[in-house]
């Protein structure tokens, strides 16, 4: 089992009730909102968390980006896995994950991760994402094209890392005519990749054929059953048995001393009214062309108010009864955590711990529980329930490295 | 207007399948429509068709023609066009572009000069505004971006109903994909367009809802200046979609213009 800190890394410090006013806060809350003073404390907090969870021995912190939002201030995930690869020692540096849609120039990400991933010793896992919606307003890029600049920018940086350079990249939406970074991953073939997702079955289908573990984001579990009998299904077409390696799941949960406390802490995931990537138009979260075309109906009538969110959202109370937010002491969420995982049998386990106006204090007591309570606990039960994470299991990075291949069971 | 006879169908020009559809008899007019697709009948097509042969092609990846996932420009479409007219054997058509279309048809002017009897712009993207930007698709919502096109809502109400059915909306959702995947950098202009219109020698009519709120006025005039032989008519209460908000009215400008040599 691999055990992650996350944090959305919330830029809390604004007036609340402007943003409250103003409605959808992702990608249009005016900047003039922003104070640099809180943003510089918090940015520091955040790093004070991270080096908490190597010091009470978390396997690695998890990381992510998101553009023009106050629901996270990392407008940029390499910058905190670069900083984190010089300070920290043990931890692994799991992004999760840079969008690739948004790079004009894909080699340039290639070279980041490599060293990052040179720095930090061999610590980098290099999640990929498509990004949201927001994301691709915000940066200027075309959703329609947001799937084929995915996949067509995951070929041209596995290529930088694995082929010998100088070589030529003539694709439909990067061309690039001298391939040769001077800058390479330490880790070989390449560092693991892990892909994030929500709702998507192509992404899901999509990593399953790469055979990249899949990391389910908050669903409940019902939904992620249903995300592993699909992802099961594909790997057997693909020659490969589905295990825990192979899935990931981030949830978020709250611990604290005291029942009370967590409770109300818990209440900030919340603090978007519930909508984890942010209060967004539906518009600007799902443009057109970004989303599956099955998806297509049911998107349009919940823009335009007609119908309720496809992905979702229910009240704090029915979250925490899904077990899509957990709250309280050590012994209560290790019971909780312990139904997840024998129902879903992930091998790698993100908590995502504190969010919206928790404050540092209780956000390091959180951690710290996390670190010496929680995951000795669920390291245990993984243990007697044999979740292994691609680490202990020594899966494969990529499909084409796999050495137990069998023949597929049907065809495409 | 009753009695005109419309005739639809598939016509292969270009690469791609367009739905056509044609009505009425007389000089040949080529209507260009936005870029929120367009319903099968309006009165505006009515209205020409009493005294033009008029075609009306739905652009590709809009309404009722399928997507080429190939396209990469409005210029393509613009190619294509220049494909039907020559599979329709319709030589010096009268074009006339609504919006988006208008972008269309003055690269479909800019392309054979000679080949086109009049040009008509009825608030037409294409062009950077020199003053102001077009209404952005991409951050405003189905029915609040097709509300925007209309100074006056009960125009709106009357073609589209107060409350647009789903299979409306999921068609603004198709029509709005496909002008992301032509026309999303830079959002609806060319910069190369106003400096290719100076051989256009045909006349142009330059038409602007006064109270446009989605293509600034400011591109009129800039459209006034690329285009050698043009004038702008600025029609008075009236927003965006001239063509469904007066179509009366714009037709008659039409019928005027294209009927004087």
């Amino acid at each position: 089992m691999h055990l992650m800190y996350f944090t959305e890394q919330p830029m809390s410090a604004y007036d609340e009730q402007a943003g409250r006013d103003f409605g959808a806060t992702a990608l249009m809350f005016p900047n003039s909102h922003f104070d640099p003073v809180a943003g510089s404390r918090l940015y520091n907090e955040y790093i004070e968390q991270y080096m908490l969870a190597e010091e009470v021995g978390i396997d690695g912190v998890m990381l992510n980006e998101h553009h023009n939002a106050p629901f996270c201030m990392q407008a940029k995930a390499n910058i905190f896995a670069a900083i984190l690869a010089g300070m920290t020692k043990k931890v692994k540096i799991v992004m999760l994950g840079n969008p690739l849609p948004l790079a004009e120039n894909p080699i340039r990400l290639a070279e980041e991760l490599a060293m990052i991933d040179m720095i930090s010793k061999g610590r980098l896992v290099s999640g990929f994402v498509r990004g949201g919606g927001q994301e691709q307003l915000a940066t200027g890029v075309n959703p329609a094209f947001n799937r084929e600049r995915f996949e067509e920018a995951h070929e041209l940086i596995v290529q930088a890392w694995t082929r010998t350079g100088p070589f030529r990249f003539e694709g439909t939406h990067y061309q690039h005519r001298v391939v040769n970074p001077w800058a390479m991953p330490l880790q070989k073939p390449y560092p693991r990749v892990w892909i994030p997702g929500v709702i998507s079955k192509e992404t899901i289908v999509w990593a399953a054929q790469q055979r990249y573990p899949y990391i389910a984001l908050n669903t409940s579990i019902e939904q992620t059953k249903k995300i592993w009998e699909l992802y099961d299904q594909v790997a057997l077409q693909a020659g490969y048995v589905g295990g825990p390696e192979n899935r990931g799941y981030l949830i978020q949960v709250h611990i604290s001393d005291n029942e009370d406390k967590a409770r109300e802490n818990a209440k900030q995931f919340r603090w978007m009214q519930g909508e984890f990537t942010g209060l967004a138009h539906p518009v600007w979260s799902t443009p057109s062309g970004y989303g599956s075309p099955s998806n297509r109906r049911a998107f349009v009538e919940f823009a335009a108010g007609r119908a309720m969110n496809p992905r979702g959202n229910t009240t704090f109370e029915q979250q925490v009864e899904d077990l899509r937010i957990i709250y309280g002491t050590p012994d209560q969420v290790v019971k909780k955590l312990k139904r997840i995982l024998e129902a879903t049998r992930p091998g790698i386990l993100a908590l995502w711990g504190n969010d919206g106006r928790v404050s540092q204090a209780d956000s390091l007591t959180c951690v710290r529980l996390m670190g010496q309570e929680v995951f000795p606990a669920i390291r245990e039960i993984a243990k007697s329930l044999d979740l292994q994470s691609p680490f202990e299991a020594d899966a494969p990075v990529h499909l084409r490295y796999s050495k137990d291949l069998k023949p597929a069971k049907a065809a495409e | 207007m009753a009695g005109v006879a419309w005739e639809s169908w598939t016509v292969e020009a270009g690469g791609c399948k367009v739905h056509l559809r044609r009505g009425g008899a007389g000089r040949p007019l080529l209507i260009l429509h936005h870029e929120t697709g367009t319903l099968d009948d309006l009165p505006f097509y009515d209205a020409l068709a009493a005294r033009h042969e008029v075609l009306v092609p739905h652009h590709p990846g809009y309404s009722r023609s399928p997507r080429p996932d190939w396209m990469r420009s409005v210029r393509d479409i613009a190619v294509v066009y220049r494909g039907l007219l020559s599979e329709l054997k319709v030589a010096k058509p009268a074009l006339v572009g609504l919006g988006f279309g208008g972008w269309i048809a003055a690269e479909m002017a800019s392309m054979a000069p000679a080949d086109l009897s009049h040009l008509v712009l009825v608030g037409a993207m294409g062009i950077k505004p020199p003053q102001g930007d077009i209404l952005d698709l991409a951050i405003t919502g189905y029915v609040d971006y097709a509300r925007a096109g209309f100074h006056d809502q009960k125009a709106f109400d009357r073609l589209y109903g107060e409350l647009p059915s789903v299979d409306q909306l999921e068609m603004w959702d198709i029509c709005r994909e496909m002008s992301f995947r032509i026309a999303w950098k830079p959002y609806m202009y060319s910069q190369t367009l106003p400096h290719l219109l100076g051989s256009m020698r045909a006349p142009s009519l330059i038409v602007w809802g006064e109270e446009d709120r989605v293509v600034p006025q400011s591109a009129g005039k800039r459209y006034l200046e690329a285009l050698p032989n043009a004038w702008l008519e600025i029609v008075k209460n009236c927003g965006h979609c001239v063509d469904m908000e007066q179509p009366e009215a714009l037709a008659r400008l039409v019928a005027n213009f294209v009927g004087r040599e």
